[in-house]
Parts: C-alpha cells; sequence; structure tokens
C-alpha cells in the first residue's frame, strides 16, 4: 500500500523521542538517520531525501523545538510541514482550453501505464466536468496498443480515433484533432508511444506533436515503483516537452511511491492524478497535502469522504459518516456499510483511507471476498446481539452458536467481533469533532483532538508520539 | 585483484558489454561517477564511505545490501590496511562480483526436456514487458532451432491476447488463445494439450500484469501454478519474473511475493537500456537468492540476452575500464 511502509518507518523514528522533555543533538541525529533510510527505502532519490533531512535537522535544532512543551510533536509537525511543502500544498487540475477543444497529451515510459491512464482520464473528466471525450491512437509501434485504446474505449463508451499502424504518429494527430473539431469533441486525448528518454528519434516525434497539436497540458505517466531513475525521467522529458503534470499510476501497488516527492522536487511539476486500480474509475485527483498526512500516518479521512460522496448520494454518505463517528455502531450499521462499501469499490482500497488502520499488519492482504463471510457471520446473529455487540463479548455460547450458524470458525467470530470494537474505539476519537477540523486535519496534525494520540497497541492509535 | 580487469580484454567481450551500458552515459554527466569520487578524495574516510554509499543508492541497489556492502568494505579496508581511495577500485568490483555469485556456480541457462515439452511462465506486475520478452524469447528459441508455441494467459488487459499474437506472426510460431476474460488456467490447459499434440519444444506462457498485494490475483497464479504441475508432473519447468529496471525498492516486495505463488527460476530484467540501472536485482539475489536470467536491452526482437554479472558491472562501473 503506497506510503504504508514509510508510516511505520517515521513512526519508529518519533518514537525514540517519546516522553523526552528536551531533545538532545544527538537524539535528532538519531531520528535523521531512521527518516533517512525510510526515505531511501520509500524511493525517495538520494539528494532530495539529503536536502529533506537537513532542512528538517536545521528546523528541529533551532529554537523553535527547544522551547516547546512536548518536543516529539513538535519534530512530527516540522516533518509533516515540510513534507507537505516538498509535495506542493493543493491538487491541481486540468487547465482546459478556452476556446476550442482541451488537448492533453499522454507521454511516458514503456508500461508505465498511459493507454488505461488515458481511458481513465477521458472517463474522468467526462463524469466530473461534464467533456466530449476521443482518444486519439497514436502508438504505432507496439504490438496491439491500438486495439488496447479500442477496448477501453468501447467499455467507456469513449470513441476512438485510429489510423492503423501504417501512418506516421504527426498525421495521426492531424487527422484526430481535425475530426474532434468537425464533430464537436472538446477534449482531445493523444495516447502517444511509450519510449525511453534517452531515444532522440522517439523524443523529436513527441516534440513534432506537441507543436501541430498545442496541447493543453502534457501529462507524464509515471509508475508509483519507480526508483533513483524517476529524476531522470521526469527532467529529461521536462526539458524535451515541458511537461505540466504528473499521473502516478499503480499507487494500489505496496509500493512507497517515493517517484512522487522526487518529481516533485527535482522538477517543480505537480502530480495531478493518481491510478488507484484496475477498474477503469480507478482513478482520483492527487492531493499532495493528503498524502503527506498519509505518510505520517494520520489515514486519509478526506479521500475516504470525497469518495463516499462521489458514490453514494450524500445523505447517505453523511449519516454513515456520523455513524462511525459517533462511535455506537452496531453490526447492523457495519452491514449497511459494507453494502455501501461495495459500491464505493475493493474493500481493501477502502480500509486504507481510516486512521490507524495502516498500522494493522497485513491489511493489504484483506480479500474481498471475506466481506461475504462477514456477512453470514452477522446474519446468524439474533436482532438483539446484532443491534448490542457487547452480548457476544460476554457470551462465549453465543459465539459459538453464531459459528455454527454461519458456518465459519470460532475464530472468525471472535475476530469480527474484535473488528467492530476496534473500530467503534477508534472512531470515539473524532466524536466532537466539525467537519472543518477534519478539513483542517490534511494540514495540520497537531489541530486535532490530543484524544488522537492515545492509543495503545496496534492498531490502536492514529499516530503515536 | 586484476583477475576482474581481464575479463574485459577480449574486443568481443567488450562490445557485448557495451550494450549494458547504452544510455547510462548520460546520467554519468549529472551523477558523480565511482571513479572520480575514488580519485578525487584524498583518503578514505567516512565522507568517500558516504559517496560511495549514494551511488550504489543511486543504482536502486537495495537499502539493506547497500547497508552490508559498505559494512564489508569497510572492513576490508582495515583488513587489508587499504589507505588510497583509488586501490578501491578492484576492490568494489570484486565485492559486487561476489554479492551476486556469492560463491556460487549461478547456472541459468533454461534446463530443456529433451524428449519432451518444456514450459516457460512468465509473471511479473503490470507494465515490466512480459509480453515482449516472450515475443523476443520466442524468436531467440527459434532461432536455436527449437518449436515454439505461445499461450496468451492475459485474459485480462485490453489488447494484450492481440499484441501476444502480433509477436506470434512476427516470429512465426502458433498462438493459443480464447476469448477476453475467460480464465487464464484454462487457456494454458488447453495450450499444454496443444502443444504436447503437436510435439512442440517449448510453450512459452503469458499472463497478466499483477501487483502482488493483490490477494486474489495472486491466487489465480497460484492456480495456473498448480494446473501446470498437474500436466506436466515431470516437468520442464521454469518460471521467470519480469522486473522492469525502472524499479526501486518495491522489485523486492515483487520477487518475495511471486517467489510464493510460483518457483521463480529466474528474472528477466528489461528496458536497461535506458539510464535505470536496475540494482535491485542484486538485493534481490543477495536476499532471495533468485538470479538474473536474461536483460531486456532494446525495441528489436533480438534485444534479449543471457545476462551476464559481468557486463551487468561493466555497465554499472564503465568508466574503471576505460
Amino acid at each position: 500500500m503506497a506510503f504504508e511502509n514509510l508510516t511505520s518507518r517515521m513512526q519508529m523514528a518519533f518514537r525514540r523521542i517519546t516522553g523526552k522533555a528536551k531533545l538532545t543533538e544527538n537524539d535528532i541525529e538519531e531520528m535523521m538517520k531512521e527518516v533517512r533510510l525510510s526515505l531511501l527505502e520509500a524511493d525517495v532519490n538520494y539528494k532530495v531525501v539529503k536536502e529533506f533531512t537537513s532542512e528538517i535537522k536545521e528546523l528541529a535544532m533551532g529554537e523553535k523545538i527547544m522551547k516547546g512543551l512536548d518536543p516529539g510533536q513538535q519534530v512530527v509537525k516540522i516533518v509533516n510541514d515540510e513534507l507537505v511543502k516538498l509535495m506542493g500544498t493543493e491538487a491541481v487540475l486540468v487547465k482546459f482550453s478556452d476556446s476550442g477543444p482541451t488537448v492533453i497529451m499522454m507521454v511516458g515510459l514503456q508500461g508505465a501505464g498511459k493507454t488505461t491512464s488515458a481511458g481513465k482520464l477521458g472517463n474522468y473528466l467526462r463524469k466530473n466536468h461534464s467533456k466530449k471525450p476521443l482518444l486519439i491512437a497514436a502508438d504505432i509501434y507496439r504490438p496491439a496498443a491500438i486495439d488496447q485504446l479500442i477496448t477501453v474505449g468501447n467499455q467507456l463508451e469513449i470513441p476512438v480515433f485510429s489510423m492503423g499502424t501504417d501512418v506516421n504518429p504527426r498525421e495521426i494527430v492531424k487527422a484526430g484533432l481535425k475530426k474532434a473539431a468537425l464533430e464537436n469533441f472538446d477534449l482531445v486525448i493523444i495516447d502517444t508511444a511509450g519510449r525511453l528518454h534517452v531515444n532522440e528519434t522517439l523524443m523529436d516525434e513527441l516534440i513534432d506533436i506537441k507543436k501541430l497539436s498545442k496541447p493543453n497540458e502534457i501529462l507524464l505517466t509515471v509508475d508509483a515503483m519507480t526508483g533513483q531513475d524517476a529524476v531522470n525521467v521526469s527532467v529529461a522529458f521536462n526539458e524535451a516537452l515541458g511537461i505540466t503534470g504528473c499521473i502516478l499510476t499503480k499507487l494500489d501497488g505496496d509500493t512507497r511511491g517515493g517517484a512522487a516527492l522526487s518529481i516533485r522536487k527535482m522538477t517543480g511539476i505537480p502530480i495531478k492524478f493518481a491510478g488507484t486500480g484496475e477498474k477503469l474509475t480507478e482513478i482520483e485527483l492527487f492531493h499532495p497535502e493528503r498524502m503527506a498526512s498519509r505518510i505520517l500516518g494520520m489515514g486519509d479521512v478526506l479521500t475516504l469522504i470525497e469518495k463516499a460522496q462521489e458514490e453514494i448520494d450524500e445523505d447517505e454518505a453523511m449519516s454513515m459518516m456520523e455513524k462511525m463517528m459517533s462511535g455506537h455502531f452496531n453490526f447492523n450499521d457495519l452491514l449497511k456499510q459494507m453494502k455501501m462499501i461495495k459500491r464505493m469499490g475493493a474493500f481493501s482500497g477502502i480500509l486504507k483511507f481510516l486512521p490507524g488502520m495502516s498500522q494493522l499488519q497485513n491489511i493489504d492482504k484483506v480479500d474481498d471476498k471475506q466481506l461475504v463471510y462477514v456477512e453470514a457471520i452477522i446474519h446468524s446473529m439474533t436482532p438483539e446481539e446484532r443491534k448490542n455487540p457487547d452480548l457476544l463479548q460476554r457470551s462465549s455460547s453465543r459465539r459459538n452458536r453464531i459459528a455454527s450458524g454461519s458456518g465459519r470458525s470460532t475464530t472468525e467470530v471472535n475476530r469480527l467481533i474484535g473488528m467492530l470494537e476496534k473500530q467503534r474505539e477508534m472512531m470515539k476519537r473524532f466524536q466532537g469533532m466539525n467537519p472543518s477540523s477534519l478539513e483542517k486535519m490534511g494540514q495540520n496534525p497537531m489541530s486535532q483532538p490530543s484524544a488522537i494520540n492515545k492509543g495503545k497497541g496496534k492498531g490502536k492509535g492514529g499516530f503515536r508520539i | 585483484m586484476g583477475i576482474f580487469q581481464k575479463l574485459f580484454q577480449s574486443k568481443e567481450q567488450k562490445l557485448k558489454a557495451q550494450k549494458y551500458r547504452l544510455g547510462m552515459e548520460k546520467t554519468r554527466k549529472s551523477m558523480s561517477s565511482l571513479k572520480e569520487v575514488l580519485t578525487k578524495s584524498k583518503k578514505i574516510d567516512e565522507a568517500l564511505f558516504d559517496k560511495l554509499e549514494e551511488i550504489f543508492f543511486m543504482a536502486d541497489i537495495g537499502i539493506d545490501t547497500v547497508v552490508l556492502f559498505i559494512e564489508a568494505l569497510r572492513k576490508e579496508v582495515n583488513h587489508l590496511k587499504i589507505e588510497k581511495p583509488i586501490d578501491l577500485e578492484n576492490l568494489i568490483v570484486d565485492k559486487m562480483f561476489d554479492l551476486y555469485l556469492k560463491g556460487d556456480i549461478i547456472d541459468t541457462n533454461i534446463k530443456f526436456n529433451e524428449s519432451g515439452l518444456t514450459l516457460i511462465l512468465f509473471v511479473g506486475v503490470n507494465g515490466t514487458g512480459k509480453t515482449t520478452s516472450i515475443g523476443k524469447m520466442a524468436y531467440k528459441l527459434k532461432q536455436d532451432g527449437k518449436t515454439v508455441m505461445l499461450a496468451a494467459g492475459d485474459t485480462f488487459r485490453a489488447g494484450a491476447i492481440n499484441q501476444l499474437k502480433v509477436w506470434g506472426e512476427r516470429v512465426g510460431c502458433p498462438v493459443i488463445a480464447k476469448d477476453e476474460g475467460s480464465d487464464p488456467s484454462s487457456v494454458i490447459f488447453d495450450a499444454i494439450r496443444e502443444a504436447k499434440k503437436q510435439n512442440i519444444d517449448v510453450l512459452l506462457c503469458d499472463t497478466a500484469g499483477r501487483l502482488q498485494n493483490k490477494v486474489n490475483l495472486m491466487k489465480e497464479l497460484d492456480k495456473i501454478n498448480r494446473t501446470i504441475k498437474r500436466e506436466l508432473p515431470n516437468t520442464y519447468y521454469e518460471s521467470y519474473l519480469v522486473i522492469d529496471a525502472t524499479t526501486g525498492q518495491n522489485g523486492l516486495n515483487q520477487a518475495k511475493v511471486f517467489k510464493e505463488a510460483t518457483d521463480i527460476s529466474g528474472i528477466i530484467l528489461t528496458k536497461l537500456d535506458g539510464t535505470a540501472k536496475g540494482g535491485i536485482v542484486l538485493a534481490i539475489r543477495n536476499e532471495l537468492n533468485i538470479p538474473i536470467s536474461f536483460v531486456g536491452l532494446g525495441e528489436k526482437i533480438t534485444d534479449l540476452d543471457y545476462f551476464d554479472i559481468e557486463n551487468y558491472i561493466y555497465g554499472l562501473f564503465a568508466d574503471f575500464f576505460e
């Protein structure tokens, strides 16, 4: 899961200074070693790591930290603030054309996910910005690349313009743009062939396509798993073409995604979208400030809320959030929730947005089929039990009955009860927080009620200091 | 020491090695090179070790592996009482060599069944170049006089089946395929039956790209693995993990998880013709004992080569030998 391992490394690092009244230079030195290693492990570029840690060190060594009442919290805040600064602070939207169709050019290395992202993006902009998209198939090199785009287009019901593999990509783009103008498409997405940034012939082709299509956006598609080379790639593409933004793909893997930080720091190019799954709807605006809070183990409540609003009608979403936040929900609510979650997307994808969940081990191994078992278990409970989970806590005979009724093991039943309990506890900490303080969380972790810091045991705390 | 340098004396060897460092030159300009670091440093001190560490980190060699490597280097420097930085040259290369070989003789040749079918499965995350590698491999095997068949086991990604079919036409070998969305195990099952019937030497099986943290997709791979083992019990069965050279530390996770689902016999390191060095494969070998079998060095059908550690290290530190 993206960034989750960075989270745990950071948490380890910060635990060392827990409870100290004052930070010595040694403490900071030690902590920065951990931060450095964890960032390198996350594939953040070496140079970026170096700058980042020395900045933090300086800030932490200054007056600010020594005067504070809780130095640990202050360092966390500094790290968070710097991370936010490094990643950029706001989600950056696509620039649309004032007159005529908006043209977006997709570029990148082979296998980064340009074609899939082209389709996803077309669908996203159609849905959220009421655009009428046309996809242009300009990858004549990779076998069946055009077939792939056409298939994607068919699945999304977005028209694809192609002229086969015997026509020069420059001609294809020209003809495609003409078609777009004639048929009133107001969004054109050009899918170009994957190429290495050191391949001059192919880079020249891109420069030509840029000249003749005058794109509003040139989006570099980057695999979230990219290592140190992310900087070389983004710098080279940027120098040749003037990249306007990045799409970070495969962010649903267990990569830590440090490439995002590197690209931002070394080129200044904003990351605009993130690909978060295999389904063609799984793309979202990239929220850099939320990413930073995720690095610090804050969970990503904001994304969850937004996702919920998109897929579920607002009333339903609000009442769900209220229930979740109230800390009083029971198995009936869990059932309802699960139904909504099913609509929102894969369960494992949702879980990572919840604060504290990132600390649960094997969270990425949650099997969506487990939901069916969970349903079976809940259905084997009496209405009383569903309403009042405490009944189950107390009686093992009830638990055994439910296990045999649902055909699942007692362990599984216990695990479910434990899960609900944990969730209730976790959500209790959000009690009394209004939406505006939730809003602030992304920017400033210190504004949270202090209760959130008092987790004990694995998976209990939002983040621990 | 010095033996290593001898390895590069033959012209042919050098020419072959050139391919490994395509593009690497360009990064060299922006990145402090090993040679530069060694000649500019006056003595062997912490600052020098820091710089060495940087070079290895920048090549995506795994964090733990780099840390261990630097530690071993320190010990050796003390032990051999090396004082001049430039004397580290050979030591570093030799240590790198040891790191990969670990005293083993690594045989990455495909083990062919001389009297029947050999099956090769290609697995990996999305976009690493599985299908392309199959095309190149098919060509290579055909050149060697084998009869080859391809199985379109990627039934998920749009256009994947057609992509494999195009490779089949280019190489001139049959492709067994079903509709998009069908069960990949059944495609491979059919292909094995068909390959046996036609007395095919080697069956190359494509699979859909999958991120290693998707439990259900890894289960699907496990099923494919079981199907193959059931159909080819006395199996000559190789399974290659395809890794993109641009991959960072996640490569280690990939290798770990895929190794659980199929018995990975080796790695195909693709896209080595860019500026990425794919150093994570050294960590994979070091920590998980999986060797690198092949490298992808370009877009042409002939650009798949047996991995050669000497050439690879030559590529990493080419400026040593000029």
